[in-house]
């Protein structure tokens, strides 16, 4: 089985050890991955800002990029739902198509195409776990706290498989984080404030780590948390996974 | 809004509201408790999501019938007994119900909740006209008695602490200074709006739905507001817009199933009334206002928000509102649902409502009749950018994004530079203004980018 | 054109092609103990259930709740308690009213009444005190089966009530009798053998 990996340009060039993480754990888990290198990003930065007619250029590279790939995977829920809902270019219509039916936010990937039932992974720790939003209700990773219907997690799963780790229970299990994209910065005010809240939820119940499948939320958490100066630390699901401390 | 003064967009008065961190705290709580009992009254009915399929459906089927159906429900509440009047505009609407009340020489008229007449800005044109208006829900009569708007559809002084409200009943109904117990201010505003409802002859209500099979309108209210105003007077105006309605009566055993349900976690409102004929002597006027609901019917994209009960779900259990009050949003109807609504009437003016959300869909959830408000936040977003509202700071912030990340070479490279910023001058990156760096740290700056790990440690593999 | 003309005619051109299937509705509820729940559902809201074996037990608990002086309209035939309606009452003064219901809803403690079970449509509204009797096998489970019954009434005028006049406007602290009736007290009447 061979995978195309799509970072997230920001994990890209601010976070580059969960693109390690998710590397290592793929092979692990007796993947062949493959890095196309002329990759940058799905388009969302403009679309969410309300110009998606200007990510024609990041579309274009993405499906000359992963048009092949007979699985694509990105530790990422809102980059992948992204492609999955407005991967377009002209006249490429099956192509964009192939993409966006063989696309995968790695925890899906784990749980629904490798079906994984164990781990050697180790982390021993209390966390608490900030399912991003894109993942959760778009994605549906995990059922949503609004619906009358059975309670799943594909995250709570895989983390469960770990050694060591102890998941906290929050007040507010599927609150936003408030990142939200450009809204982080055009909104500052509140974004910083729906993070702030987030953060004192994971306080609040004793977690040592927050861990999400989004690193964009878990940037904004730890922005937060550092000028806070709190001991509190994020670490990307696939970092948990991959680890054996 | 009045020339003159320039509207704040909701950043800024979001921004404003949030100076008082331990209000918004109180605020936030306070919306999370009824998303909560929401929550648990859902929870009660296993088939909940089946009942929110049910009413999406009833709405859709309204919305490509709604040319019949409004013929029907003037048919038959004319046959009922009822004045039906039609308003394409706020403007007409208002004039309609002026002269209706000016006719039978009534100088005063109690309302209950009616989010058109908001709309529609009715009070301030009966007023100007001579005519009092008394708004009779005591949440829209405390905003009132303060000159301000609701600030949520249901909750409309949610905004509001009983402190406040204790003096701003000592000022206006002479309850003694410093009292503010819930119990004894309600008890306050019973009596005083009880002299309103005995000596009113005329009662405005809204209608929560209007039933084409039958040409009654049902209004549901906790308070008893509406019933006592249209009990007592002489004439009953319905403002309702011509979404309102729904094909038959049994259709609202799903619609009253879930509005309090989803409104406030009550199994059902108090009083759930169904005016089908006038009482003798008693005329009914109804006023069927479009207001650019026919518009908005003919657009794919947007017609879905015609299906909107009101119930207010999409408020409480949004993030955003609930961390920026209603106020911010500077439309009669606030929050998401609001966002979505708000641009059809003025895209100019309403054009930062839809970037007033993180997209979590937190609303789309909630809502009972399924309406995909996350989603056409989205598509405002780009219509907006389309039609040229939107700030050229940030079309030009977007164009150099798009240059960075339409081309690898130039990515590679923007992003080694940044990080060696990041790395060496930060302060450059943190100045005041980068409203990140404001309450938030920049991420540490790796030494190696992904890419760059991968060349030296598996490309060559 | 009247504005009657043009909207009409704008939705008719707005309006999207009809849907494939018309809409499903939901059938009959889960089977529910039915009086067991409006009791404990009335109790939720506020309100108070009070079983009987006939009209004539009424007064008795009237007159535990009420002073002799208090100003009380009964429509119940039977009750032998208050005035009788349309005898120069001042309603705004009445403390309590006693009426008949129609039947009564178990998922949410709604009582359905209609204008021809009131005397005056304001009297439930306007009264400070509220009881309503209804026969314990005119509960049904739900909204569906509610509707089920009222079917294509012509009434003028109906309301379902749910417990006492309320409000939680002022920091969502729930208040009993906002404008209408303080209390809710529903006389359930035993099944007859």
């Amino acid at each position: 089985m061979t995978v195309g990996l799509f970072i997230p340009c920001y994990v890209d060039q601010f976070y580059p050890r969960v693109g390690i993480a998710t590397l290592e754990l793929l092979e692990k888990c007796g993947v062949q991955v493959i890095f196309p290198p002329a990759q940058t990003c799905c388009g969302q930065p403009m679309a969410n800002a309300g110009f998606e007619y200007l990510s024609d250029g990041c579309n274009a590279l993405f499906v000359k990029n992963f048009g092949e790939c007979e699985y694509v995977v990105s530790p990422s829920g809102s980059c992948v739902l992204h492609v999955k809902d407005h991967l377009h270019v002209a006249g490429g219509d099956e192509k964009c198509e192939k993409i966006r039916s063989r696309i995968y936010e790695l925890t899906e990937f784990l749980t629904d195409v490798l079906k994984l039932k164990s781990l050697e992974a180790s982390f021993k720790h209390r966390v608490g776990l900030h399912q991003g939003c894109h993942g959760q209700r778009g994605l549906r990773l995990a059922q949503m706290s609004e619906l009358v219907a059975p309670h799943f997690s594909k995250t709570e799963q895989l983390l469960a498989l770990v050694d060591g780790l102890e998941l906290v229970s929050l007040d507010r299990k599927d609150e936003c984080c408030g990142f939200g994209g450009t809204f982080s910065i055009s909104e500052e005010a509140v974004s910083v404030k729906m993070g702030k809240d987030r953060v004192a939820d994971h306080q609040r119940h004793g977690a040592e780590y927050i861990t999400g499948s989004d690193m964009s939320c878990l940037m904004h958490l730890e922005g937060i948390l550092k000028r806070q100066q709190s001991p509190l630390k994020v670490v990307h699901i696939a970092e948990i996974l991959n680890s054996s401390q | 809004m009045t020339s003159g003064t320039k509207q704040k967009d909701h950043a800024t008065l979001a921004g404003i509201f949030n100076d008082d961190e331990a209000r918004v705290d109180w605020h936030d709580k306070t919306l999370w408790f009824v998303r909560h009992k929401r929550d648990l009254a859902a929870r009660q009915l296993p088939e909940w999501e089946q009942l929110r399929n049910n009413a999406s459906q009833i709405k859709n089927f309204v919305l490509s019938n709604l040319h019949e159906l409004l013929l029907d429900f003037e048919r038959n509440a004319i046959f009922n007994g009822a004045h039906v009047h039609w308003a394409e505009t706020p403007e007409e609407h208002n004039d309609i119900v002026k002269n209706i009340i000016a006719r039978h020489g009534v100088t005063k008229v109690v309302k209950s909740k009616s989010m058109l007449t908001e709309e529609c800005h009715l009070n301030e044109h009966l007023e100007k006209n001579g005519i009092e208006v008394v708004d009779t829900d005591l949440g829209e009569r405390i905003v009132q008695l303060a000159n301000e708007p609701p600030s949520h559809i249901v909750l409309p002084c949610i905004h509001w602490k009983k402190e406040e409200i204790g003096e701003l009943f000592h000022q206006h109904l002479g309850t003694p200074k410093g009292v503010s117990d819930p119990v004894v201010l309600t008890s306050a505003a019973r009596q005083h709006l009880r002299e309103q409802f005995m000596t009113s002859k005329a009662a405005i209500t809204g209608g929560n739905f209007a039933v084409a099979e039958t040409g009654e309108v049902v209004v549901c209210t906790n308070e008893g507001n509406a019933d006592l105003g249209v009990q007592l007077a002489d004439v009953h105006i319905v403002c309702i817009g011509i979404e309102k309605i729904i094909p038959a009566r049994k259709d609202l055993a799903i619609f009253l199933r879930l509005l309090a349900r989803s409104a406030t976690g009550q199994p059902i409102t108090t009083y759930s009334s169904h005016f089908r004929r006038p009482r003798a002597g008693q005329e009914m006027h109804i006023v069927l206002v479009d207001n650019g609901r026919s518009a908005r019917l003919g657009s794919d994209d947007y017609r879905a928000g015609l299906k909107c009960i009101r119930c207010g779900a999409c408020f409480n259990t949004c993030p955003v509102y609930r961390r920026s009050g209603g106020h911010s949003y500077h439309t009669a109807v606030a929050g998401p649902i609001g966002s979505i609504l708000a641009p059809a009437l003025d895209m100019k003016k309403y054009a930062d409502l839809p970037f007033a959300s993180t997209l979590c869909g937190s609303c789309s959830n909630v809502c009972p009749v399924k309406i995909n408000i996350h989603e056409q936040l989205y598509k405002w977003r780009q219509d907006l950018v389309r039609n040229g509202h939107v700030p050229l700071s940030k079309r030009l912030g977007v164009g150099m994004m798009r240059i960075a990340l339409s081309n690898v070479r130039v990515f590679r490279m923007g992003g080694w530079i940044v990080r060696r910023i990041m790395e060496h001058f930060p302060s450059i990156l943190t100045g005041s203004f980068n409203p990140w760096s404001k309450q938030r740290e920049l991420p540490a700056a790796p030494r190696q980018s992904f890419r760059e790990w991968y060349k030296q440690n598996r490309a060559k593999k | 054109m009247t504005s009657r003309e043009k909207i009409l005619a704008a939705v008719k051109k707005s309006q999207p092609p009809a849907p494939p299937s018309t809409p499903t509705r939901l059938d009959g509820a889960l089977p529910v103990e039915a009086k067991t729940q409006f009791k404990e559902i009335v109790k939720a809201i506020g309100g108070s259930v009070i079983e009987i074996e006939n009209t004539g037990q009424i007064a008795g608990h009237v007159g535990q709740k009420f002073p002799a002086e208090a100003s009380i309209l009964c429509s119940v035939p039977g009750a032998g308690i208050g005035t009788p309606p349309n005898d120069g009452v001042v309603f705004e003064k009445l403390n309590l009213v006693i009426l008949r219901a129609n039947f009564a809803v178990a998922e949410n403690g709604a009582v359905w009444i209609t204008d021809r079970l009131l005397p005056d449509r304001v009297l439930p509204f306007i009264c400070e005190h509220l009881a309503l009797v209804i026969d314990a096998s005119d509960i049904v489970p739900t909204l569906t089966e509610a509707y089920e019954i009222i079917g294509s009434d012509q009434y003028h005028f109906g309301t379902f009530i749910a417990g006492p006049s309320k409000t939680a406007d002022i920091e969502q602290s729930l208040v009993l009798g906002a404008h209408g009736p303080k209390s809710l007290t529903v006389f359930m009447l035993a099944e007859k053998n």
